[in-house]
């Protein structure tokens, strides 16, 4: 409803942009899949059919105000883009920026544009979280309209598109690819949802062909390669954190196959995330670090904050809104948050400069588009904090759920940037105290419970948040086979009582060759804390197989909980809020839920361990108590009872010996 | 005699079912000398768990019992307690039953040997009385149903009970010289736990016994009952084989039970010698070492066989030792089984060397088992080679034992030969020494 605030504000930042901007928006991925039957889910899925369209939510939102057509605020019911064809309408983007460059170079660009079908955009989303620390993602977005696998023709002609991750989705025939580095854990419960989840440590999932035979050959290839791409430790992936999820991973992009044999999916909860990430990471982007929104990535600021995740995420995606075709999307995210007490001098003021010690010159001259959204949702008065440089566009979009309100600067107008030619994004608090935010409506927590080295106990606990709606979700874990799991000590509790799930797919683990992986899906209770337990045993190991480290402990990856969870806006009760009656009845059926995937903490866990320093004397030990046994039987088995005949004494045989060698009888 | 029995009977069932309804079940379970992987509860109720989920309990590394196991509770699993009280009670009243048939044949040999003038008449001290002989069978039951430790297998519903059973049945239908029964129930001891296919020889040998056959390779007759018991051996064993097939068609219980009980990958600390030394083995040694500790459980059987060839049941006990200590996964349950025969050689007790040093071992053992493991896994101030010094004393202990008994054996053996006073050639008193 708030959009009805906003109205005119918008309609003028629309007015004021269309001077500007013919939008040149490409069509908008959410709304082609959603809209697309083709990539609804095949006969093995277990959560409700749309699962599949939904994740595409997870991504952060490429609304942006400009593209906002007057019928879709007048509306007011949800924001829309307009789909524009980018085939129909193919260099006006590039014209309105033309102003940068000359006009030969403009005509260059377009004439390859043409050719290559690739386009770039840029963003970052800086959301202030109500603990006083900043949320700030960026994405950047390379889509390629060509074909990787046609039949007798190999893709050379690289230009946005990075050739390393070309060459190795051509050679692994890879359908999708999400890999994510993180560092540090996401706190739910004070940040609220992250646009895009993360387990800490590096995660790596990735759908291949259907043509693929030897899946797992070329999951461990692609680990492999993906370890030298990324400077990470990815060859640590082998069959034994190696899971095939039957239901909480389905493809995000385009394409009918579902069958989850072509899936693997690995967690590495100890990888830690640094610089020799980062780099590989920034060299991907068609611009480097040298302009655009990428000179804000500096290491020595990123890496002093909170929470830092990279992630990398490869899809099929369809080419226009018919989808007759299928283009390629890579997106590449990096989430940070900044500590309001290490990074902020815990002074409620962050600006770009304080963030990452760098402001704003210019977009990156290969990018469609280049944007830098700050969430006002709570400042819509500019009560709370003070930002400056005002910006005139506002954004509406529908962001996990809820409602939330923009403001937009866009970096391909040189009106953004100032008389000072560099843009310095400032927010300013004008009160101390934060009202707390809404709580999410999905969160998981997870522990290890009882004492000693011999078993244990893990305790999963799911929230639901939602005054009165009860939503399944989907749990997966996947536990290492050291943990010996025992399922049927299993029990999922809400509310005091038994919760059944309606559906387990659970795959025992194999000694030294699989993990566990447990599926789970609960129905969660309205306003309820659902409690999944199961037992374990700590196994012991050879010593070789422990780690430099071995009292350290053992890392068990995040659980992952995805389900789909009605939306804040759908719960919206408050009729107070002015709109217009006909639309308030009925909760409005296509954002009335929406997808979430929430990682809880990864585990740490001791096993017992035997002494490294004595392999010898153990060995040693150990044949000489089996040569006793041998040795007293033999003796029992090979010799006979015997009267004892008293042999003479050693004088008497050293005076033999003597008296032989003097050739005299002897005694 | 029935009587005793009796109430020996419903002390132990009495014993059980107490335990079985106090807290202590739950601690007794968890134990590691009381369970092992191949036979823990729990991982049974895992297997049945995996099977209403679907999945084959063999897919996966906990369960390791044979689908005979499962089918069994499959029906009985609400009677567990009862299933395992009943199989110690059957274990005793078979062995109570084996070894009063062994004592009447021994005391008839010994009658037609007297009467023959064959002992020399220094022995009459080793002559074994009817009356101290009658309780034997009774004390076997004893030892059998009142030991700890088969109270404690039985209370942590510990598998090995179930095997101990067969093996007593197996034993007892050899002793009443049932070749068929032996045979079938010692290819069903053997398809629970490979192991006990070195019984084979010992049966084979007590049954040419009772039936007079002289074991001699030239004689047609020997061949021919050797033939004849290794064909019913074998066939039953393949009809059980083939059975568990039938039951989960599939053959993936084969290298679940056999293959994991002769590879060991699962290094769960318990009373054998196997698990720290496969922890601490250097990788391109193991497979070397498996064989030879796996071969040495076997190796003992061909040795022992020509020189106990007249004492076919105490080579079975022999065996049953030697299986107990050098099994990959031994538990306490499988010593049991072997104490319960100690009664049977009481009248050895007169040339046993060290008794008393070994009886001490055993039971401080016994008692520093749980000791050293507390202090290891829950209270951290001890590591694993404490336990693991307890094991090793533990093994030479029940070595010592064995092979004192077997000394004491065979010397009686030899003085009932050749006299009991023996004397030097300048006629002082002679001692015996193994040359």
């Amino acid at each position: 409803m708030a959009a009805y605030r906003y109205g005119p504000v918008l309609l003028l930042g629309f007015v004021a942009l269309v001077s500007h901007f013919v939008s040149a928006s490409t069509p908008n991925n959410l709304e082609d899949i959603r809209e697309e039957p083709k990539s609804t889910d095949g006969t093995d899925s277990v959560l409700p059919e749309r699962t599949d369209t939904r994740e595409s939510n997870e991504f952060t939102p490429r609304q942006d105000g400009s593209a906002a057509s007057p019928e879709a605020l007048e509306s007011g019911s949800r924001w829309a883009a307009t789909e524009v064809d980018l085939d129909t309408v193919p260099l006006s983007g590039e014209k309105a920026t033309g102003n940068l460059r000359d006009e030969a170079a403009e005509a260059f660009d377009s004439l390859r544009h043409q050719r290559y079908n690739d386009q770039f955009q840029e963003e970052l989303v800086i959301r202030p979280l109500h603990s006083g620390d900043i949320y700030s993602s960026f994405q950047f977005r390379t889509r390629w309209d060509t074909d990787f696998f046609q039949k007798g023709k190999k893709v050379a002609d690289y230009r946005l598109f990075p050739k390393s991750l070309g060459q190795v989705i051509t050679k692994f025939s890879v359908r999708e690819l999400h890999i994510s580095f993180t560092q540090g854990f996401w706190r739910t419960m004070q940040w609220g949802q992250p646009f895009l989840s993360a387990p800490p440590g590096a995660e790596l999932w990735v759908w291949f062909q259907d043509t693929v035979t030897d899946v797992d050959g070329a999951w461990k290839e692609l680990t492999n390669v993906l370890s030298g791409i990324f400077c990470a430790s990815l060859n640590f992936i082998d069959s034994t954190n190696t899971v095939q999820p039957s239901a909480s991973f389905k493809p995000l992009g385009v394409g009918n196959v579902t069958n989850h044999k072509f899936l693997r999916y690995a967690v590495l909860p100890r990888e830690i995330v640094c610089t020799e990430n980062l780099t590989p990471w920034k060299k991907l982007l068609p611009c480097g670090s040298k302009t655009g929104l990428a000179v804000l990535l500096k290491s020595e600021k990123l890496f002093h904050s909170s929470f830092h995740s990279q992630a990398v995420h490869i899809r099929p995606v369809c080419q226009d809104w018919k989808c007759t075709s299928t283009a390629w999307e890579l997106r590449q995210t990096l989430s940070v948050v900044f500590d309001l007490y290490t990074s902020g001098q815990s002074r409620r003021e962050w600006s770009l400069f304080k963030m990452f010690s760098r402001t704003l010159t210019e977009a990156c001259p290969l990018a469609s588009s280049s944007k830098i959204y700050v969430d006002v949702t709570d400042n819509s008065q500019g009560e709370l904090f003070e930002l400056s440089p005002v910006s005139p566009i506002l954004s509406q979009a529908v962001v996990l759920g809820d409602r939330r309100t923009y403001s937009v600067y866009d970096l391909m107008t040189p009106d953004t940037f100032g008389t000072l030619r560099s843009l310095n994004i400032q927010l300013r608090w004008k009160m101390m105290d934060v009202a707390e935010g809404l709580r999410p409506l999905l969160h998981g927590e997870r522990y290890v419970a009882g004492y000693g080295l011999q078993t244990g106990e893990i305790h999963t606990l799911v929230y639901n948040n939602h005054p009165y709606r009860a939503f399944p979700v989907l749990l997966l874990d996947s536990v290492p086979w050291y943990l010996r799991l025992y399922v049927h000590t299993l029990t999922v509790t809400s509310k005091n009582r038994e919760n059944k799930p309606s559906y387990i797919h659970y795959q025992p683990s194999k000694d030294r060759l699989r993990p566990h992986l447990l599926e789970m899906l609960i129905q969660l209770p309205p306003n309820s804390v659902t409690e999944v337990t199961v037992q374990f045993e700590r196994a012991l190991l050879k010593w070789t197989e422990y780690p430099p480290d071995p009292n350290h402990g053992f890392y068990a990856g995040s659980s992952v909980i995805s389900g789909l969870v009605p939306s804040i806006v759908a719960m919206d009760t408050n009729s107070t809020q002015e709109g217009p009656l006909f639309s308030s009845f009925f909760p409005c059926k296509e954002e009335s839920t929406y997808f979430v995937r929430v990682y809880t903490e990864p585990l740490l866990v001791n096993l017992p361990t035997p002494d490294f320093s004595m392999p010898y004397n153990v060995i040693c030990l150990t044949c000489t108590v089996v040569a006793v046994g041998y040795g007293s039987l033999y003796n029992l088995l090979t010799r006979t009872f015997q009267v004892e005949e008293p042999g003479p004494g050693l004088a008497k045989r050293l005076a033999n010996v003597i008296r032989r060698i003097r050739g005299v009888p002897l005694l | 005699m029935a009587a005793p029995l009796t109430l020996v009977l419903i002390v132990a069932v009495t014993i059980r079912a107490v335990l079985f309804n106090s807290s202590l079940a739950e601690l007794i379970s968890e134990r590691v000398e009381v369970v092992s992987p191949l036979n823990a509860w729990k991982r049974v109720v895992e297997g049945l768990a995996l099977l209403d989920l679907g999945v084959s309990p063999y897919s996966g590394d906990v369960f390791h019992e044979t689908p005979l196991i499962i089918y069994l509770f499959h029906f009985v699993i609400d009677y567990a307690d009862i299933v395992f009280m009943i199989a110690d009670g059957i274990t005793a009243v078979a062995l109570y039953l084996a070894v009063q048939d062994y004592n009447k044949g021994v005391f008839r040999k010994q009658k037609y040997a007297l009467e023959a003038d064959r002992y020399p008449h220094d022995c009459l001290e080793l002559i074994r009385t009817p009356k101290e002989m009658y309780y034997i069978p009774l004390k076997v039951a004893v030892f059998y149903l009142l030991n700890p430790f088969t109270i404690l297998s039985c209370v942590a519903k510990s598998t090995c009970g179930l095997n101990n059973a067969v093996i007593a049945l197996f034993i007892l239908s050899t002793i009443k010289g049932s070749a068929l029964l032996s045979a079938i129930f010692l290819a069903l001891a053997t398809y629970q736990s490979i192991y006990p296919l070195t019984l084979c020889v010992p049966a084979l040998l007590f049954l040419l016994q009772r039936l007079y056959i002289p074991v001699n390779v030239r004689r047609p007759s020997f061949w021919l009952f050797t033939v004849q018991y290794a064909v019913m051996f074998l066939g039953s064993l393949s009809v059980i084989v083939c059975l568990s097939f039938f039951l989960l068609s599939s053959w993936d219980f084969i290298p679940s039970v056999y293959g994991f009980i002769l590879s060991v990958p699962d290094l769960t600390p318990n009373i054998g010698l196997f698990w720290y030394f496969f922890a601490e083995m250097f990788e391109h040694f193991r497979l070397f070492f498996i064989c030879v500790f796996q071969i040495n459980v076997f190796f003992y059987t061909i040795p022992l066989s020509i020189k106990l060839k007249e004492h076919p049941v105490f080579l079975i006990f022999m065996q049953i030792a030697i299986i107990s200590i050098f099994k990959s996964y031994p538990t306490v349950g499988d010593i049991a089984l072997y104490m319960a025969f100690l009664p049977v050689w009481s009248h050895l007790y007169r040339f046993l060397r060290n008794i008393f040093l070994v009886c001490c071992v055993l039971l401080a053992c016994s008692a520093l088992f749980p000791v050293l493991w507390h202090l290891w896994i829950y209270a951290g101030s001890a590591n694993s080679n404490f336990y693991y010094a307890i094991t090793l004393l533990f093994n030479v202990g029940q070595i010592l034992l064995v092979s004192d008994y077997f000394y004491a054996y065979l010397r009686r053996e030899h003085h009932l030969a050749h006299g009991l006073y023996l004397k030097r050639k300048d006629g002082s008193e002679a001692t015996l020494v193994l040359k």
